[in-house]
């Protein structure tokens, strides 16, 4: 019992008070809650269902990853191993073995997790750059694995992947009810992520972050701590790209190769690091651009380019952070 | 900086209302959609130039009693982006898509082409499964793919002289299949294999000890089984190994004019490789080359970039066939409408497509002439051999085709 008080009291002496809310939200969160809500709910009537489906897909691989580094401040550079891992093991299971949807996603999930338990136990035994290398190596090894195993498909990927029936009744090949599948995964994930940060295990995390040695020194196993987050942050990527999978119809060699990775980093920055809705925003823009600028042919790359370099010299805190810092509110 | 709340919300507001607008499309306009790499590594051997050779084939169909609108789009060579796109764009009306490069976006787009039952001719990927296991009825297939490269290279190689072939080959599936199916030729067109080695791939950039081993096999022919950049390396490191001077050839098994063009022919002579279109192999060829130049920005048509306007042309020709209303009902009438005309045009002369959706058109094997021989601007090839249309590619059984019936 006297282990659990310090579990809640002490670390939240160390990063500051809470504000009282619901569900952990405070008000101008909980106001930022309802507009996403809200946006969920409109945007398959005013923007192609596909497109939001995808945005929605990256958006929470984005807070996986925002869990990591803005939370943990772990700087991982292959979580595409974890959120490509997940698309091909939904896409094979949805395809070769028959499964439903939802067991298609859990599966991709779970394997995600798996592989987090490996990168990340051997990952957190070191930190800063060499800690993100390893992280990039064990990313590459994934990636020369999918070049070569048989039930990827090599460079052709696994294609013409079913979208099944949800528990075995519902169609989803409509767009539209895809859509709501993939809008319930996507704030099923937002709201876990939100409850592991708010949770006295998400204190612990921030310690971590504000302080590593001092966490230790107050009794705390912070390794344990880091390897749980790694495994939920992988898994969560691997729900990402399970979903995305499902969405498409294919998974292929992009969603694991390391510019994925880097991809998911400038999507994270461009929100704002270590805030909520961040992650969100920054994948919309980053998907938008791909999206929107195609018909612009070789510029796409280049203003992608342009935007990370304004974003780290004149906003460093991200578009949600810059905001939250306008507003005085915590996002 | 001053920059009130209310500012910022209303600034938000409007942003956020401004995207509303979409286009629609008009009853009496057929919409053509090329979709390809605008930035990346397959830029040069369509991209632009392909988006222009299709404008060309609009304007040259000219005006036939419905208007024709050509749009693009780059696909970044990432498929969920070019199936996303893809998706879109027969949602809001495009009644054609084409080109497509990189096998995997060319894959996933045929699987929505079949879903929304629209056209979908590809012209830049070299799969040969889009007209065997992975056929629709939505789907043609222009121009070549990895079976034609190899029996091409392979078998008009042998009787070109060069019947003792080594292969150095990327490994990984597709390395393999092309190895697989170029030895095939070799030995059932009387040659023989000596040997082969396999290097890493992707992330080998030194090919000096596999040419080597090679070259110490003494065979006459090096096949290289890769794609893209390897197949650049492995030629400049060929070439300063001086392995080409010594009379070896260097056999690409997949490689356009723009590749030959950027290595130089002092670094590419000697090179063997197979396309299917040569600008200066006829007076038609040469007589659309003049026609298509003025749009290139100087460079020189080849097979990938041609086929977009030979395919854009039989596609408005089927169009015109039908009727505009009839062809934007059912994507897979239209295709069968397709196939039922013949195909004529001045780039790939008479053809015609299978009901598997491969178009038929003759293979050439050309080598690459040294600097001496060459003659003018984008003067490199030189005929060794052709496959005439009915061999060039896969018999129609073998293919596995559901379209098929035995």
């Amino acid at each position: 019992m006297a282990s659990e008080t310090t579990l809640t009291a002490i670390p939240t002496g160390v990063v500051g008070k809470q504000a009282p809310g619901i569900w952990g939200f405070n008000g101008s969160q909980l106001i930022a809650l309802l507009v996403l809500v809200a946006a969920l709910a409109l945007a398959p009537f005013f923007l192609y269902p596909v497109f939001v489906m995808k945005l929605l897909c990256f958006a929470l691989f984005a807070c996986a990853f925002n869990l990591l580094i803005g939370y943990v401040g772990l700087m991982s550079f292959g979580h595409a191993a974890y959120f490509g891992m997940g698309g091909y093991i939904a896409g094979h299971a949805a395809k070769v073995m028959g499964l439903t949807p939802e067991i298609s996603i859990i599966a991709g999930g779970l394997v995600g997790a798996g592989l987090g338990v490996i990168g990340g136990w051997l990952a957190i035994r070191r930190q800063g750059i060499y800690f993100a290398m390893i992280t990039m190596a064990l990313a590459q090894m994934v990636y020369f694995f999918c070049v070569q195993a048989p039930f990827t498909g090599g460079e052709d990927g696994i294609q013409a992947i079913p979208r099944g029936k949800l528990f075995g009744v519902i169609s989803l090949e409509s767009d539209m009810a895809m859509y709501w599948v993939v809008a319930v995964v996507f704030l099923f994930g937002f709201m876990a992520i939100h409850r592991i940060i708010h949770s006295p295990f998400g204190q612990v995390m921030k310690a971590i972050r504000e302080n590593e040695p001092r966490a230790t020194s107050l009794g705390y196993r912070t390794d344990d701590y880091k390897l749980v987050a790694f495994i939920l942050s992988c898994g969560l990527a691997g729900v990402a790209g399970a979903t995305k999978t499902l969405v498409f119809g294919i998974a292929t060699l992009t969603d694991v190769h390391f510019s994925m990775s880097g991809e998911v980093v400038l999507m994270t920055l461009v929100g704002g690091l270590g805030t909520i809705f961040g992650p969100v925003v920054g994948a919309a823009v980053v998907v938008g651009m791909q999206n929107y600028l195609a018909e612009l042919g070789a510029w796409v790359t280049v203003i992608q380019g342009g935007i990370f370099v304004a974003c780290v010299l004149a906003f460093r805190r991200g578009i949600i952070g810059e905001l939250g810092n306008w507003f005085k509110v915590k996002l | 900086m001053s920059f009130s709340r209310r500012s910022a919300l209303l600034t938000g507001a409007a942003l956020g209302v401004a995207p509303l607008s979409r286009a629609r499309a008009q009853a009496n306009t057929i919409r053509i959609g090329v979709l390809n790499d605008m930035s990346g590594p397959y830029r040069d051997i369509s991209g632009p130039y392909g988006v222009a050779c299709t404008k060309q084939a609009v304007a040259e169909f000219g005006a036939q009693g419905f208007n024709v609108e050509v749009i693009n789009a780059d696909h970044q060579n990432k498929p969920d982006v070019g199936a996303g796109l893809a998706r879109q764009w027969y949602d809001q009306g495009v009644d054609l898509i084409l080109d497509v490069p990189t096998s995997s976006v060319g894959l996933a787009v045929s699987q929505v082409a079949k879903e929304k039952n629209k056209a979908y001719i590809n012209t830049g990927s070299a799969t040969s499964d889009l007209t065997g296991a992975a056929c629709q009825a939505t789907t043609v297939h222009w121009m070549y793919d990895t079976y034609m490269l190899a029996k091409s290279t392979g078998s008009a190689m042998v009787k070109a002289g060069g019947d003792s072939w080594f292969f150095l080959t990327a490994d990984y599936a597709f390395g393999h299949a092309l190895e697989r199916d170029t030895a095939n030729f070799v030995r059932a067109a009387g040659g023989r294999v000596m040997g082969q080695v396999r290097y890493p791939f992707p992330s080998t950039s030194d090919f000096s000890s596999f040419l080597v081993q090679a070259q110490a096999s003494r065979a006459k022919v090096i096949g290289m089984a890769n794609a893209g950049a390897d197949t650049i390396n492995t030629i400049k490191q060929a070439a300063e190994f001086g392995i080409t001077r010594r009379g070896v050839k260097l056999a690409a098994l997949l490689m356009f004019l723009a590749d030959v063009h950027a290595l130089g022919l002092q670094t590419a002579q000697g090179l063997v490789l197979t396309e299917s279109f040569y600008w200066d192999l006829n007076d038609r060829t040469r007589a659309v080359t003049r026609r298509l130049l003025p749009h290139l920005n100087g460079a020189y048509p080849n097979m990938a970039s041609v086929a977009n306007y030979s395919a854009a042309l039989h596609f408005l020709k089927a169009v015109k066939d039908m009727g505009v209303a009839a062809a934007k009902a059912s994507g897979t009438e239209l295709v069968n409408r397709m196939k039922a005309i013949p195909c004529d045009d001045d780039a790939f002369g008479a053809g015609s497509i299978r009901v598997d959706g491969r178009k038929l058109c003759p293979s050439y094997l050309f080598e690459v002439k040294s600097p001496a021989e060459s003659k003018g601007p984008y003067d490199y090839y030189k005929l060794l051999g052709t496959t005439p249309a009915g061999e060039a590619f896969r018999p129609l059984n073998e293919g596995g085709c559901s379209l098929v019936r035995s």
